[in-house]
């Protein structure tokens, strides 16, 4: 697998050479695979799953089960543990409801980390204020990393579920998930991974981590919006009720009450973003015919010769860990120039990078910063890119010298 | 890229610059009559305008909070417009400043050294960040 070929698969990087585009992590581009994946959907196979009574049916219902057992390989889970959800954040918040409304009480402790994105904060604090149940957090290190000396302290036995991001969306920490969920699960917790970063950029083997849940983005990962996954482990998808209830998720309904389906289906409400799904497939198959493991390394090549060319810039500040255990995330500012007008002369530059507090608030309170530019990086991304990054910050760090 | 660098060359400049780094009015004014906050909860800049009424007329305003440099310099220049201004007046301008920035209506001379923010018209993506003090100060005079 040649990586500078590659871009052609890519149509809106192969048409647009004057962008150098490095916000994968909010979002990534899409291969064409994908593109006439959905295309091929709709124009071939269009009609609901699970209903078959004709054979179009049962066609579009192979095609999004063959995206899940695509899923599961690519996480190491049955396919009977993958679920389908609109993303990341729809799957913490059936986490939250169906698992933690119906077991969590008043006095009960839900750990997180200061480095979650909101998506793995605010779904446990409107089930806490359900429950009475309270929400504490890990804290970081200065240099970004989890401090894990607190760990022990912090799980008490009150503690029934540790929440946590398993790569940073701001710093690119990707923190030792298999190591916490061995002490969680001695301390009698359940484990929740919050995957929305590290399934698009590193291997990931669910049962290794020892995950009870773990949620994916599929638009993080070279898929369409519209369709992620929640991966749950079967023994503890089982004894759950429902999150939304309707079609396609019953198994017997009365006027008064009804039963429900095993999982997945259970937790499969309605009908399904069937292309998406498929189209996600296609993405996950993409990616483990590359490798994952090609993936991470490239994101680390770019990091690495990134981090060495960053420091030519003056006056500009890099965040978070410096070590081997950060993916190709990075968040910087420009001396005393604000992250947002920053963003906006890179963009005059053709560098797409993100400003904000990127839904990490408490983490960037941590760091007291009101914001940071972040650049992020993902299989298209060139060496060649990143010297135009480097370049374009030296070209305003010139330019607008009095404003540092 | 050539036309949108010149958009920013001429946005970022030595008046907004000036303004950033020391705002006019900045800080607590402690006789304040009425005071609204405004947050942009993708950014994370907030502003909080205070102002002193007499009668009708904004006798004080001053402005305190953290943003980029379009938010504040928006922020500064407006405290300096609408300071003695009448009541009706201010409002007055608030509209003809985001008819400018969020419409792109052609620029009013009553905007005076706000004119300088005009280029923010043609950056979607910032118009936020410059009618942030602006719906704050609206608020404020409700």
């Amino acid at each position: 697998m040649d990586f500078t070929t590659l871009r052609e698969d890519f149509p809106l990087i192969a048409g647009r050479p004057d962008l150098v585009y490095l916000d994968s992590a909010a979002t990534s581009q899409k291969p064409k695979r994908v593109l006439e994946a959905l295309d091929r959907y709709y124009k071939e196979l269009n009609a609901n799953v699970h209903r078959g009574a004709y054979r179009l049916s049962v066609a579009a219902t192979e095609a999004y089960e063959e995206a899940r057992r695509r899923l599961a390989r690519f996480l190491n889970a049955e396919e009977r543990e993958i679920i389908f959800v609109r993303n990341t954040t729809e799957a913490m918040n059936l986490v939250a409801y169906a698992w933690g409304l119906r077991n969590l009480k008043e006095g009960d402790e839900i750990l997180v980390t200061e480095m979650e994105h909101h998506a793995g904060l605010v779904p446990w604090h409107l089930v806490a204020g359900l429950t009475g149940a309270k929400v504490k957090a890990i804290p970081l290190t200065e240099e970004g990393r989890l401090d894990l000396s607190a760990l022990d302290a912090l799980l008490t036995d009150r503690v029934k579920v540790v929440s946590l991001v398993h790569m940073s969306n701001v710093l690119g920490t990707i923190n030792p998930v298999a190591e916490i969920a061995r002490r969680a699960k001695a301390a009698g917790a359940l484990v929740v991974v919050d995957g929305a970063q590290s399934a698009p950029h590193l291997p990931v083997d669910v049962k290794a981590l020892g995950a009870d849940f773990f949620a994916l983005s599929g638009h993080k990962m070279l898929g369409p919006t519209g369709a992620g996954v929640l991966f749950g482990r079967y023994e503890v998808l089982e004894g759950m009720m429902p999150f939304l209830g309707g079609g396609e998720m019953i198994r017997e309904v009365h006027v008064d009450r009804s039963t429900y389906a095993p999982p997945p289906q259970r937790f499969e409400a309605g009908t399904p973003p069937i292309a998406e799904a498929i189209a996600l497939g296609e993405a996950a198959q993409y990616l483990m015919e590359i490798g994952m493991e090609r993936v991470f390394a490239h994101d680390r090549a770019l990091l690495d010769y990134a981090l060495k060319r960053l420091a030519e810039v003056p006056d500009l500040k890099v965040y978070g860990p410096m070590g081997p255990d950060r993916g190709g995330v990075i968040p910087f500012t420009l001396g005393r120039l604000h992250a947002h007008d920053l963003a906006t002369l890179l963009d005059g530059e053709g560098i797409a990078v993100r400003a904000g507090h990127h839904c990490a608030q408490p983490l960037h309170r941590k760091l007291g910063l009101a914001a940071t530019a972040r650049a992020s990086f993902y299989l298209y991304n060139t060496f060649e890119e990143v010297d135009r990054f480097v370049e374009a910050l030296l070209r305003i760090h010139t330019r607008y010298r009095a404003w540092l | 890229m050539g036309e949108s660098m010149s958009v920013l060359d001429e946005l970022y400049r030595e008046i907004i610059l000036k303004h950033y780094q020391s705002p006019k009015n900045f800080g607590v004014l402690p006789q304040a009559t009425k005071v609204a906050g405004g947050m942009n909860p993708s950014c994370g800049d907030q502003v909080e305008v205070m102002v002193r009424l007499e009668g009708d007329t904004i006798a004080d305003i001053r402005f305190q909070g953290q943003g980029c440099a379009i938010s504040t310099a928006s922020a500064s220049m407006m405290t300096e417009l609408v300071k003695g201004k009448k009541v009706a007046e201010a409002l007055e301008l608030s509209k003809k400043f985001q008819a400018m920035v969020v419409e792109g209506a052609p620029p009013d001379p009553a905007l005076g050294d706000l004119l300088a923010l005009q280029g923010v018209a043609k950056l979607p993506a910032r118009v936020k960040c410059a009618t942030l003090a602006w719906h704050a100060l609206e608020e404020a005079l409700r």
